[in-house]
């Protein structure tokens, strides 16, 4: 099952900055569910939907803060389907690519779409990693996969409460423990800090922290 | 002091630069896409290039409190390659990107016919998409180059006042200043211009329309070129407002023209202070 998206079109509209933002916003709608209603062209690697151009171009047009929620609804009304993510993924900015890590939970139901999530978790950007730790890799990431994206948070500083479900997944997790305790000892070992947050998961996975 | 270097390669550089940069004063860049040394062959090359000066780069440079924008091309050299020119048929998708500034670098190496084509095509693209352009003159037969390129430009439908002419020196200023083209001057160790010089430049033709860059790349370069040479400024008897003019305000207002410059610095959502850049990467 799909998740109902975070944001509606009546929340956005009310946040855009005026009302020449809020017909761009119409427009580019618009477009999308004109393209949701019609067959794709012939095919071309590069050439892009009207909507498709605006999806890249919401930020100036409806405000950086906006944009995330702009670019969500956009994919919505276009009814984006796991070909098209991807492509927007893939010629993506980095913030239109956050914006389709977010909307993944609303768009597809299943794994389907797990290869982006563990594109973003190759990167080391930490605003596509944090997006990539939402609802969607909570519900489909594997056991190895989403360790993994637990340690990157823990090393690259992205807040654990980012990690969508993480008390859930983490309860009782013995080979999460396991990997959390080595890294808490390489810290040690260099005389560095042990992040805050790896004691919070161990005591979930049944670990006690002051074993460190 | 603050400073603006309008044309640095920052994929080529390291941490420290980005740290000794802003010690300096450097507070945005823009980074040109161009050849990277080792020349690519195939589009998909292209592709993640651009994508690191969408992405990764203005993470990075965010770390040091730097504003990075870019501006994207296919540059004259691999446009003389057949297996890279279908580059120009996917820049649509990127010019309408928030980070992108201008179309650039375009211009002439060799000055050939595919040369010509990919400079007319670009220069109309960044009439299409309401942006400026950045415009390298060549190194090679470089006052026949300039004439070359003021040629093109002014067939295009781009007017020069969307226009900066880029790697002047005292052969060329002249004509380029004629052209009403803004005026850009990349200032190296060895090669290029000397903050000397460039001071010189200063003295003769004022400080409308003049931009200085480091242009620091994967070569012999100093990303710092651009504080010596507002140091060089003051030493010779500038202001302060004519070297915020140079060094602030002009590519301020030449980048400006796309409307797409932000120069507050945007931190990734969310985060500690501390990141993977700043540790070493894992």
């Amino acid at each position: 099952m799909t998740q109902p998206p975070a944001w509606t079109r009546g929340d956005v509209a009310a946040l855009l900055p005026d009302d020449t933002a809020r017909a761009w916003f119409d427009e580019a709608l618009a477009d999308a569910a004109r393209a949701a209603g019609t067959p794709p062209a012939a095919p071309s690697p590069y050439l892009a939907h009207t909507w498709e151009l605006r999806f890249a171009a919401a930020g100036r047009h409806c405000g950086h803060r906006n944009a995330d929620a702009v670019r969500a609804l956009l994919l919505i009304e276009a009814r984006a389907g796991l070909g098209t993510l991807t492509r927007l993924y893939g010629y993506g900015s980095a913030a239109e690519r956050r914006a389709v890590l977010r909307a993944l939970p609303a768009l597809v139901e299943g794994p389907h779409a797990v290869h982006l999530v563990e594109d973003a978790l190759r990167s080391n950007d930490t605003g596509l990693v944090l997006a990539a730790v939402g609802p969607y890799a909570a519900a489909h990431l594997d056991a190895h996969a989403w360790r993994h994206a637990v340690l990157k948070c823990l090393f690259t500083g992205v807040p654990l409460d980012a990690v969508a479900r993480w008390t859930h997944r983490a309860a009782g997790d013995g080979e999460l423990a396991r990997m959390l305790r080595d890294y808490a000892a390489e810290r040690t070992a260099a005389g560095r800090d042990v992040p805050d947050d790896l004691g919070r998961v161990l005591t979930l996975t049944g670990e006690v922290p002051k074993e460190l | 002091m603050r400073i603006f270097d309008p044309h640095i390669h920052m994929t080529s550089r390291t941490t420290d630069d980005y740290e000794a940069m802003r010690a300096a004063g450097v507070r945005a860049v823009v980074e040109p896409s161009f050849w990277l040394g080792q020349p690519r062959t195939r589009p998909a090359s292209f592709f993640d290039y651009f994508d690191a000066l969408l992405g990764w780069e203005p993470f990075r440079a965010a770390q040091y409190g730097i504003a990075h924008h870019c501006t994207l091309a296919l540059n004259p050299k691999e446009a003389n390659d057949p297996r890279c020119t279908p580059v120009l048929d996917a820049l649509p998708r990127y010019l309408v990107k928030d980070g992108v500034v201008a179309v650039g670098e375009i211009g002439y190496d060799s000055m050939t016919p595919a040369e010509d084509a990919a400079l007319a095509a670009q220069l109309q693209l960044a009439a299409d998409h309401g942006l400026p352009a950045l415009v390298h003159t060549p190194h090679r037969d470089k006052l026949a180059g300039l004439h070359r390129t003021v040629d093109v430009v002014n067939e295009s439908s781009l007017p020069r006042e969307r226009v900066l002419l880029d790697h002047l020196n005292e052969t060329t200023v002249k004509d380029a200043k004629d052209s009403g083209c803004w005026l850009g001057f990349s200032v190296y160790p060895d090669t290029k211009m000397d903050e000397d010089r460039m001071v010189a430049i200063l003295r003769a033709y004022g400080t409308e329309k003049v931009l200085v860059n480091s242009a620091a790349d994967w070569g012999k370069s100093d990303p710092l070129k651009t504080r010596k040479v507002a140091d060089a400024m003051i030493t010779a008897g500038f202001g302060e407002d004519a070297v915020d003019q140079v060094l602030w305000r002009n590519p301020v207002a030449f980048y400006g023209l796309s409307g797409r410059l932000r120069l507050d610095v945007p931190q990734a959502d969310g985060l500690h202070e501390g990141n993977s850049v700043l540790r070493g990467g894992e």
